[in-house]
């Protein structure tokens, strides 16, 4: 249910409520509210405090600057690039440095800092995309597709499934930055997150929301929406949308088509196999523990490798949407 | 190369049958010769490279993944074209120039040898992009398996050319890739190739099965639906050829069929092996598994040719002596038919009788009866009713009899290819080999990979997930606790099964998630099914 501080009495994204927790980014599946002390980033405490309102026992914890836990242990959190506010965990204790990487990525994302790779011990890595097929394409090429399918269409929209937290605003960044500077429509459950983003000086240009705009007027437009509304009654408002995806899962054809996306876009805010890899050639730790995803690939490279590694097996990260 | 790649990732991502046919249309309009011929024939399936198999594939990446590493990418990914295609290591430097066209692939892989396959098919990869390799795979080893059908290619490129499928159909049989001829027909830049010359295949006149309609007998005639495979003999200046329902020639198989029609005809039938399990003595043939024995062999040995000599029980006849009747009605056709018996030799050859019923109550009495004689069902035929290619509504239906039922227990599954690539959709189950109080245990009796909706599917792979007790590489053993009610056409004695036995047609016909697994059925229950 989590990774359980043991001198001092503290959990990493419990996915149960428990006295005190240290949280290491915002998305459901490891900040869960209910805890009774919350520890993580300023962004992160505030990503929280918009999905489950605002935590008495909410404790920020700078990038860089360490925190002492209490039994000796000590907690530096990282940025981790994953998302807004996302941080890897630096343990501390009796000489020893352990980091728990939580979800993290190599690629630039002009919504979050870079990951910190930081020399340790033990690295506790994620695993969402460990397989060597993982192999993300700058993101570049997939927003110039994704304007290219738009310019193709220009009867139809183009509706993004993207998750709400972080790959949303990083796909409207991105946009922006490759010059799309029309109105950008949203699904009513983009709309707090995006507007966090901004607040936290992450700039989206026009926003808008999708509801209550008549059909002819999002003929050409981009519409973003979260995954599971992409095939929902809800898009049956837009004009005959062509669904796109932003997902690293897309990478793999039968997905997309499983998911019935017909523009598959590979973006992810998770490592992909080469970042996996490197990274942990990088950190150079003497031994790696490799967590939620698929273990076995990332195992086995660090046996092809002569690293020591074993597999953690943690329950309850979901990451199907990424 | 690069186009084709498009072409295949557009067709696997467009759900609609008209927004894929728009797509291979556009594709055969815009596209030169001789690299669109090439892709309608790796389309239809009709692109096969002998020296180029999955195990080069498999071969060449041996040489460049761990295996453990692949082994756990393809088990993720379902497809090996695909897999290859997103681990092969790109090269250093990058390749300059173009990548390579169909045509140019073509010509490479026609030339190459078994012994060369492996470096030709890699220095083509080297040069193309992941989608282009995917493409190159797929054409390269003559296996698409992206659900398209030769047909759906058919109704593309009669599209493509405004021209009439049928008369695509027609003239396809005797061109062969890239199919210039044909491309020239149907732009109009020359006449239709000829086809009365050579002895082609034709395609076959299909039935729906039949639901809903009300049918009389005044306007159709009842025939028994004979449980063998439907073939086509043709024979065109002193050479005859046998053809099975795909078009494949099967004439190697069933010598004495071949060498037994001595004059120019097209003719349709069921071919059945003697035996008395259909329709007893008087039906004459046997099951569908004493037929099986003889299907897909190059040569027959003298004692398989005595043990199970085959027939074809005529249906129709789509050409006399150069005479084309298919534009005549069932019971013209059935005239000339009956006519040319005599000059057929009856141990090769018989009339499939019509049944006599004098309205579709007293047919559907003789139908039930069909499961004793061991016959798929009955056919009806309007009378009135050309010989057209393909299903066409309101002239010919099937009546199958209905399903028998089994309740089996989920023993193992195995994750699916293509669209159910990642979901637990193969599925073993066995019958109990005595009283499940009393010790007995399961046996395997059977695999079905449909009859199931999307929604049971998921339901399905969470049940294997959260009920595996072992796994064997892709397979995974569950704990059997899970009830399957099986419906199929008919079981059969089998060597090949632990449990003796071999069901035709096994599908799910309900998940029965009520059913305590003790009280699936036993293996005597489906052994006294044996027909």
């Amino acid at each position: 249910m989590g990774i359980r501080i043991v001198p001092a009495d503290a959990w990493i994204d419990p996915s149960r409520a428990v006295d005190r927790a240290l949280v290491t980014h915002g998305h459901a599946d490891h900040a869960r509210g209910g805890h009774g002390q919350i520890i993580a980033t300023p962004a992160t405490l505030a990503i929280m405090a918009v999905r489950y309102g605002v935590a008495d026992g909410a404790v920020p914890a700078s990038y860089n600057e360490p925190v002492a836990l209490g039994g000796g242990v000590t907690a530096t959190f990282l940025p981790a690039g994953h998302v807004l506010g996302s941080a890897q965990i630096l343990l501390e204790y009796a000489g020893e440095r352990v980091i728990v990487t939580g979800d993290y990525k190599r690629s630039p994302d002009p919504t979050c800092l870079p990951f910190a790779a930081t020399p340790c011990d033990l690295f506790i890595t994620e695993a969402t995309f460990g397989l060597p097929v993982f192999r993300h394409p700058p993101i570049a090429d997939e927003i110039a597709r994704l304007l290219a399918a738009r310019a193709a269409n220009p009867e139809r929209c183009v509706l993004v499934g993207a998750y709400a937290l972080g790959k949303a605003q990083r796909v409207i960044a991105e946009l922006r930055a490759a010059g799309w500077q029309e109105p950008i429509y949203l699904h009513g459950a983009m709309e707090a997150m995006c507007r966090l983003y901004v607040d936290q000086g992450v700039p989206l240009g026009d926003l808008r929301p999708a509801a209550g705009v008549p059909k002819p007027d999002l003929a050409g437009a981009i519409v973003v929406c979260p995954p599971s509304a992409l095939n929902d009654r809800w898009s049956r408002r837009l004009p005959d949308p062509l669904t796109a995806m932003a997902s690293g899962w897309m990478r793999v054809r039968q997905r997309a088509r499983q998911r019935g996306v017909e523009l598959p876009l590979v973006i992810s805010d998770h490592a992909d196999w080469d970042e996996l890899t490197t990274t942990i050639a990088e950190v150079n730790p003497a031994e790696t523990w490799v967590t939620h995803g698929r273990e076995e690939a990332l195992l086995r490279w660090c046996e092809l490798h002569q690293r020591r590694a074993r597999a953690l097996a943690l329950t309850g990260y979901e990451d199907e949407d990424d | 190369m690069q186009r084709f790649a498009a072409l295949l990732d557009g067709l696997l991502l467009t759900p609609s049958r008209n927004g894929k046919l728009t797509l291979i249309a556009d594709y055969l309009r815009e596209t030169p010769d001789p690299d669109r011929g090439w892709a309608l024939a790796a389309l239809t399936g009709a692109v096969d490279f002998a020296p180029v198999k999955a195990g080069t594939v498999r071969g060449l990446m041996a040489d460049r993944v761990d295996p453990v590493l692949w082994a756990l990418s393809r088990d993720f990914v379902g497809d090996t074209a695909e897999t290859a295609s997103l681990l092969w290591p790109e090269p250093e430097p990058a390749p300059q120039g173009q990548p390579p066209t169909l045509g140019e692939v073509v010509t490479a892989l026609t030339a190459a040898t078994r012994a060369n396959a492996p470096t030709l098919l890699a220095s083509l990869l080297d040069r193309l992009d992941t989608a282009g390799r995917y493409a190159l795979i797929k054409f390269a080893t003559g296996a698409l398996r992206i659900g398209i059908s030769a047909r759906l290619a058919k109704v593309a490129f009669a599209q493509a050319f405004a021209v009439s499928v049928d008369a695509v159909e027609e003239y396809w049989h005797g061109q062969s890739p890239p199919y210039t001829p044909l491309f020239n027909w149907a732009t109009g830049a020359a006449p239709p190739p000829r086809t009365d010359l050579l002895p082609l295949f034709r395609p076959f006149m299909l039935a729906h099965p039949l639901e809903n309609e009300v049918i009389s007998l005044t306007e159709y005639v009842a025939e028994w639906k004979w449980d063998g495979i439907r073939v086509q003999l043709v024979h065109v200046n002193g050479v005859t050829r046998v053809y099975s329902r795909g078009g494949d020639e099967i004439s190697a198989s069933f010598p004495e069929i071949a060498g037994a029609l001595p004059f120019p005809a097209v003719l349709d039938g069921e071919l059945l092996v003697r035996g008395n399990q259909q329709g007893g003595e008087a039906g004459g043939a046997a099951s569908f598994n004493a037929l099986q024995q003889r299907l897909g062999r190059k040569t027959v040995s003298r004692a398989l040719l005595t043990a199970a000599p085959a027939f074809v029980r005529l249906y129709d006849v789509l050409i006399d002596n150069g005479e084309d009747l298919r534009e005549q009605p069932w019971t013209a056709r059935r005239a000339r038919l009956e006519a040319l018996m005599p000059r057929l030799d009856p141990e090769q050859f018989d009339l499939s009788e019509t049944i006599a019923a004098a309205d579709m109550n007293a047919l559907a009495e003789i139908r039930a009866g069909a499961r004793d004689a061991a016959i798929e069902g009955v056919m009806l035929k309007r009378r009135e009713s050309p010989y057209v290619a393909g299903r066409r509504t309101g002239l010919w239906y099937k009546w199958k009899r209905e399903p028998l039922l089994i309740d089996c227990v989920l023993m193992y599954a195995q994750r699916g290819s293509g669209k159910r690539s990642s979901f637990y959709s193969d599925f073993t189950f066995g019958c109990w080999d005595g009283d499940p109080d009393a010790g007995a245990e399961l046996l395997p009796v059977g695999k079905a990979y449909f009859g199931f909706t999307d929604e049971e599917l998921k339901l399905l792979d969470r049940h294997v997930r959260q009920h595996t007790v072992a796994k064997y590489g892709p397979v995974r053993e569950t704990d059997r606790s899970l009830v399957f009610e099986i419906a199929f056409d008919s079981v059969h004695v089998s060597k090949r099964h632990k449990s003796g036995l071999a069901m035709r047609f096994p599908r799910i016909s309900r998940i029965r998630q009520d059913k305590p697994a003790h009280e699936a059925d036993r293996i005597e229950a489906l052994r006294a099914l044996v027909t």
